[in-house]
């Protein structure tokens, strides 16, 4: 585990904290507002940074995602552009982890080769690739891993425990479980179901475990943050750069604030504390 | 045909991971791989299962019509003149188009998988009438995903479907087409995925869709071949069809593949001409990508994007294909080549004119190409054309191109 996400995951588990993994649309609303957000993300909390990358045609994505990705296209935002981001980003942070989530067309269209030696160059430690299943591994999969990049494999309701260890097999990172059936920033489902589901996938992987899709609040972040290795909040961030925007995109009131005061809260609900920092892990 | 290795049969694929050459697979999100590797499962017992075959037998002959007729077009062949031209009337079946073929198939296999709900994309309106259609007769409720732009030029099937009971679910999404309308079908699925069958319609989808779907059209190619026989004694020397997402194509094509002598053209929408954005003809001017579950030719921007496209035809615009039409391209077997717009205008009045036969604004692509090619023929040559369905849903729009006073 000599990369950013493997020492981030042992830095909180010494800590004794779930990982608070954070969602923003590369290019939302445009670049230099993307980039301005994405160094705010570390500053208040976050873990981890998830940085879309967006697809015309994102079929496991809600209708906030699908708009974030079309704001970030309409602006000019490209794959490459994405790069240029995480590039921008490591000249101020070079320990927080960033991992690209998206869908395979435009990552092919780059070519598999020269996407993952730039990437590495940008300083992107792992992909999520929603349309990319194990049995498709040889397309991305297995050259990322040999190129140093981890692939982050999502686990969901429908993946028995005769599939489990196909999912897991060339997974590497963490393991992304997938709350429910269904597209980003559906209601969370019942949490103890959620547990169960955890419990079983960790009984077979040393990967840390986390969890996304529905999680929106302090409040759900805390109870899936004691469950799992971590919490992904996706559709909640976007919602508040999107609530700063009037309805042509332009923005009118200020999206780091209203990210960072989001994520502020975010991350007391996954370290088990309270707004004034008091521990709470024991008394929910 | 030039030097490429040439197959013992085009007749075998997919292979065992879906794939025709390096199109097809399965890029789908983890939550529907179970569902597709089970029905894949499923499909192969079915296909065993004389039961099953029995079942669709039946209904193919007394509820859907088969098998359809292939007529002799004498007055277009007069018309045009030089080789002979015979309509495989797909547009004789029950709902007017092919589509049914495929649907009858799948609502057997829904029944069989135990799932309670279906659901449907559909473009010009045929695949989702053909879906609503024996999704009443089967007691399913059915929700059929359409775009907007689409619901406005195909309005009789919107009726259509919602007098058969079908939630018609109008997509905003892109430019509110077909591939919008796939993309929230797909989502639905996958909240859904516990009870739901999605019947997709085109010969394409994540596998086992393109083959499914090409296997029950395939009835098409299998008649036609066995009817031209039967008339003329002699296998056709052209077999032309239209191409959107190519289920009519394949349907056709298929039980022809091995026959060397007999020349294949699938026909794309060529829309207003290839140069800009505004065509729908992926082989001739798209390249390889992954959209909608498989790796195929689509119409894609630098970046990997994928363009909206046009055609005056909602049923071809799709900036994708079926990916075994992909794999036919690339190995020479099967020629495409775009119809533009006006073209097909033409020809859909003309067939009208001289058969008396109203064809569907996506089968008078593949008219338009017999009559491109039909004058350069000989009399005893024989072109055989897919009329995929009837036109009555296009009366409307083109009544308002032409500028019709009604």
């Amino acid at each position: 585990m000599n990369n950013r996400i493997g020492r981030r995951f042992e830095e909180l588990k010494a800590e004794g904290s779930a990982a608070l993994i954070t969602y923003l649309m590369g290019g939302d609303p445009d670049f230099d507002t993307s980039l301005a957000i994405m160094k705010a993300l570390p500053e208040c909390g976050s873990d981890v940074i998830e940085l879309g990358m967006p697809f015309s045609d994102p079929l496991a994505d809600g209708a906030v995602i699908q708009a974030a990705g079309q704001r970030a296209l309409k602006g000019g935002q490209t794959l490459k552009r994405t790069l240029q981001l995480t590039r921008e980003f490591r000249q101020v942070d070079d320990q927080t982890p960033v991992v690209l989530m998206g869908y395979f067309n435009p990552i092919y269209s780059y070519g598999v080769d020269r996407f993952l030696a730039d990437a590495r160059d940008a300083g992107i430690d792992g992909l999520i690739i929603v349309d990319l299943s194990p049995e498709m591994d040889q397309e991305l999969c297995i050259p990322a891993s040999r190129a140093g990049i981890d692939f982050i494999r999502l686990a969901t309701p429908t993946t028995d425990d005769a599939r489990l260890p196909k999912v897991l097999e060339n997974a590497s990172g963490f393991v992304y479980y997938v709350s429910m059936n269904g597209i980003t920033g559906n209601a969370l489902p019942n949490p103890v179901d959620i547990a169960a589901a955890v419990a079983r996938i960790q009984k077979s992987t040393l990967l840390p475990v986390c969890v996304g899709f529905g999680v929106k609040t302090a409040e759900q972040a805390h109870v899936i943050g004691r469950a799992s290795d971590g919490v992904v909040v996706g559709t909640a961030i976007v919602s508040a750069i999107a609530d700063t925007l009037d309805s042509t995109g332009r923005v009118v009131a200020d999206p780091v604030k209203a990210v960072t005061n989001l994520v502020t809260e975010l991350v007391c609900g996954v370290r088990q504390l309270d707004r004034r920092g008091r521990d709470v892990s024991t008394a929910i | 045909m030039t030097a490429r290795p040439v197959p013992n049969s085009f007749r075998t694929g997919a292979d065992e991971q879906g794939m025709f050459g390096k199109y097809g697979g399965r890029f789908v999100p983890e939550t529907l791989m179970p569902l597709v590797l089970n029905l894949e499962r499923q499909w192969r017992e079915a296909k065993g299962d004389p039961a099953f075959e029995a079942e669709l037998q039946q209904l193919s002959t007394f509820y859907v019509g088969r098998p359809s007729t292939l007529y002799f077009a004498d007055s277009l062949t007069r018309h045009l003149g030089g080789a002979k031209i015979y309509l495989k009337r797909e547009d004789l079946n029950h709902t007017g188009s092919h589509k049914i073929n495929n649907c009858v198939g799948q609502i057997l296999l829904a029944k069989r998988m135990g799932k309670t709900r279906i659901i449907a994309e559909t473009g010009a309106g045929q695949h989702g009438v053909a879906a609503a259609t024996v999704a009443a007769k089967f007691g399913f409720p059915c929700v059929v995903y359409m775009g907007i732009t689409d619901m406005e030029r195909q309005k009789p099937n919107v009726a259509r479907m919602k007098l058969l009971g079908a939630d018609v679910q109008a997509v905003r999404s892109g430019r509110s087409t077909l591939k919008d309308a796939m993309n929230e079908a797909l989502r639905d699925w996958v909240t859904n995925v516990h009870d739901t069958y999605y019947v997709i319609g085109s010969a394409a989808g994540p596998h086992p869709y393109p083959e499914l779907v090409r296997d029950f059209q395939s009835v098409i190619g299998a008649e036609a071949r066995s009817q031209i026989l039967e008339r003329e004694g002699c296998l056709p020397d052209v077999i032309i069809a239209a191409i959107g997402g190519g289920s009519n194509a394949i349907g056709l094509f298929h039980p022809f593949l091995d026959d060397v002598g007999v020349r294949i053209i699938g026909v794309e929408a060529g829309g207003r001409g290839l140069k800009g954005v505004e065509h729908c003809a992926s082989m001739s001017a798209g390249r390889p990508g992954v959209l909608h579950g498989n790796r195929t030719y689509l119409l894609q921007d630098d970046d990997g994007q994928i363009l909206e496209g046009h055609s005056i035809s909602a049923g071809l615009d799709y900036p994708g294909v079926g990916p075994e039409h992909a794999w036919l391209r690339d190995s020479g077997r099967v020629d495409y080549v775009p119809v533009f717009d006006d073209e097909a205008l033409e020809a859909f009045q003309l067939l009208t004119r001289v058969e008396g036969i109203i064809p569907a604004l996506e089968s008078a692509h593949a008219i338009a190409q017999a009559v491109k090619i039909a004058p350069s023929m000989d009399a005893n040559q024989i072109i055989i054309v897919n009329l995929s369905g009837r036109g009555d849903k296009d009366v409307q729009s083109v009544a308002d191109i032409l500028n019709m006073e009604i």
